[in-house]
């Protein structure tokens, strides 16, 4: 006697949507950026016992509270846009340029290399010029290296990258023991300090009017590189698949080492901004993470630069905000990270409920179209 | 001279003993089809919630006790880094995420929370000054005795903590798992081809999430022997985690993915960061330059090994991707 067992269906399906609305869409992403806050307002609260609304306004306070806070905030927001804006012509083309960091970083050395040097021998604009020059060559050249590996053998170039990174770092750490100042600090110090030579001018009468101009400049003319170029074009199509790019005629070695061309450059002319127009020094602390940060910012906004401008004032204005608390707190900066760190695994997250509808048992599928 | 050669190959095993753990922990989860770049983030984890955990138990009692100091510090280390493994198994697995934007946040998360919690743990449970945990520290610095006092063969091979020696039985078993056990080969089936695992019966998502838990766990371990016998059971914001995490990573390909390999890689890797030991004359910026040397042999193996195209040394099949079933 056989026993026929009775079919189930599971509780929870998961279906692929068609497609979604834009509102639907930027609905799911919202709530996504709502909980995460909620969450990472319960993570101050445990830590500080801070009253939960008293936590908003406190970060509010940080980001925002004094105008030389607003600056610094809109300052830092600009780099990781720039360093975004970089990332991601590359990351469109799937070359996963994990090595920002380093780009920033030999970008960054060679303009403090310059401003040290030449410093009295140029008037600050030439210098400009020069430092902006030497260090988007340089950038170049650092993402040039693995995308030609990639290119010609297909070298990996996620853990490629990567490791140029750490040449970067190490190349700083001896450019800083070699310039140290004063010695034995192991740091170089504010770059003429007295002299202001090759520090970025101030433009309409703010320190940081020039970073922001440059770099809404670059997310600008990216969007149109992007989005209305041919150069574009072939980078889509690089990025969704290479054989239909080859089928199509597109040079997918010339178009690979082209790009990376560009997505380093920019991320080394990141390094001179950081160092000429905000820090004037150099550490291997210069890039501190962004250019890891950079890549979320990229990959959220799903390469459109516009997009961009919003996410890196949200995650800057989030770490600030974290900064201010545990400064008054007495607690250390790392706890951005943290902050940083649960907003972004929501919102990863909340892409699956954008690409996927979930259905309960018993509910048809055409339901909740 | 060979007292300086001795401490460089003790730094050697040390160092490469810190990223054998993280090593071997990815090769499980990258065998399974998940390439986790959040491995220093864990092993921070790792790192960190040994420490605190030792540290609550230490000041919680006046005369510790060294086994209980042990057994407490290896399971919140262990737990801690599989939870952030399965944190990162849920984005992208069931959530399917893209794993390599995965592991960076957990990477920035792991490092946050480390960080965070290492600098402000005493301040937070209202002591002052740097954590430090010596009674713990001591226990995982116990060296063999009567071994370690057999001159230089002893110093040499008998005088490291039982983490050392964990982690090469760690590396063999694994290369035993994956290549002898069903289990094993299930697991290597799933992250070559998941669809035709699938279609054979294994179950691919538990599979996955297994893999990448354990594995977590097991890499948590290198950032636990870190704080606990590496730096004796103290905290440095310095970022030397991270950087040893990426080495790590790379190790896996140095290795091409066999845990075997990665037990003298991973001391090779050491060899070069120290060689710098036994070289004399060296000012201070001159040993940064050295301390290029294992990312540079690793941009090396990375390019000959892309050069030769064996095929027993590429990376498992399906590396990177998400997998779902209704998807052709």
């Amino acid at each position: 006697m056989t026993q026929v067992s009775q079919h189930k269906d599971p509780l929870l399906r998961i279906v692929k949507r068609d497609a979604i609305s834009r509102p639907k869409a930027y609905t799911i992403r919202l709530l996504a950026v709502l909980l995460s806050l909620v969450v990472s307002g319960a993570f101050i609260f445990a830590v500080t016992h801070l009253d939960p609304i008293r936590v908003y306004e406190a970060i509010f306070d940080g980001a925002f509270g004094t105008s030389r806070r607003s600056w610094v905030t809109i300052r830092d927001a600009m780099i990781l846009l720039c360093i975004g804006v970089g990332l991601a012509p590359a990351f469109k083309m799937k070359f996963w340029n994990i090595g920002a960091e380093g780009q920033i970083l030999i970008g960054g050395v060679i303009t403090a290399g310059i401003m040290r040097a030449y410093g009295s021998a140029l008037p600050t604009p030439a210098l400009l010029v020069v430092m902006a020059a030497v260090s988007l060559l340089c950038g170049c050249l650092w993402g040039v290296i693995p995308a030609v590996f990639k290119a010609y053998w297909n070298t990996n170039e996620t853990l490629f990258t990567l490791m140029m990174n750490y040449v970067a770092i190490q190349l700083t750490s001896y450019c800083v023991a070699l310039w140290e100042n004063p010695v034995g600090s192991n740091t170089v110090g504010v770059i003429n300090q007295m002299t202001g030579y090759g520090w970025f001018p101030a433009l309409f009468g703010q320190n940081y009017g020039l970073n922001v101009v440059l770099v809404l400049a670059l997310t600008a003319g990216m969007y149109i590189y992007l989005k209305h170029s041919k150069q574009g074009y072939e980078i889509s199509v690089v990025g969704d698949s290479q054989n239909t790019a080859r089928y199509a005629g597109i040079n997918v070695k010339k178009v690979t080492i082209r790009t990376m061309a560009i997505s380093g450059a920019i991320c080394g002319l990141a390094g001179f901004i950081e160092v000429a127009g905000v820090s004037h020094t150099i550490s291997t602390d210069t890039a501190g993470g962004r250019g890891f940060t950079a890549i979320i910012v990229a990959w959220l906004a799903h390469f459109n630069t516009l997009v961009m401008i919003l996410i890196s004032f949200l995650l800057v204005f989030l770490q600030k905000g974290a900064v201010q608390i545990a400064s008054q707190f007495n607690l250390n900066d790392y706890a951005s990270n943290i902050i940083t760190g649960i907003i972004l695994f929501f919102i990863l997250g909340s892409e699956f409920f954008i690409n996927y509808r979930v259905i309960l048992r018993g509910r048809k599928e055409a339901d909740g179209k | 001279m060979s007292d300086l050669v001795v401490r460089l190959l003790q730094s050697s095993v040390c160092f490469g003993t810190v990223i054998m753990y993280g090593a071997i922990g990815e090769i499980l989860t990258e065998r399974a089809g998940n390439l986790n770049l959040g491995v220093p983030g864990i092993m921070y984890l790792g790192g960190i919630s040994g420490l605190a955990a030792s540290f609550f138990y230490e000041s919680s009692t006046a005369d510790p006790n060294g086994l209980v100091c042990l057994v407490i510090s290896l399971l919140a280390a262990f737990l801690a880094s599989a939870l952030g493994g399965l944190l990162y198994s849920f984005l992208t697995i069931t959530l399917r995420a893209n794993q390599n934007v995965t592991g960076l946040t957990l990477t920035i998360f792991g490092g946050g929370i480390a960080n965070f919690f290492g600098g402000s743990l005493t301040s937070l449970a209202g002591g002052v000054g740097q954590i430090s945990v010596a009674a713990t520290s001591a226990v995982y610095r116990t060296t063999i005795p009567g071994l370690s006092g057999l001159g230089i063969v002893g110093k040499l091979f008998f005088n490291y903590g039982f983490m050392v020696y964990l982690a090469i039985v760690l590396a063999i078993v694994m290369h035993w798992f994956l290549n002898r056990t069903r289990r094993g080969l299930d697991l290597r089936a799933v992250g070559e081809d998941p669809a035709t695992a699938d279609a054979a019966g294994i179950n691919v998502a538990r599979n996955k999430y297994l893999a990448t838990c354990i594995g977590a766990g097991i890499s948590g371990l290198g950032g636990l022997y870190y704080t606990m016998d590496y730096i004796k059971g103290t905290w440095a914001n310095d970022g030397t985690i991270e950087s040893l995490g990426w080495l790590a990573v790379a190790l896996v390909i140095f290795a091409t993915w066999r845990s075997i390999n990665a037990i003298w890689g991973s001391y090779l890797f050491g060899f070069l960061f120290w060689v710098y030991l036994i070289i004399p004359g060296l000012a201070r910026k001159d040993i940064e330059l050295f301390k290029m040397l294992p990312y540079l042999v690793t941009i090396a193996v990375l390019v000959i090994t892309s050069l030769r195209k064996k095929r027993e040394d590429q990376p498992p099949a399906s590396l990177g991707l998400a997998y779902f079933r209704e998807e052709r």
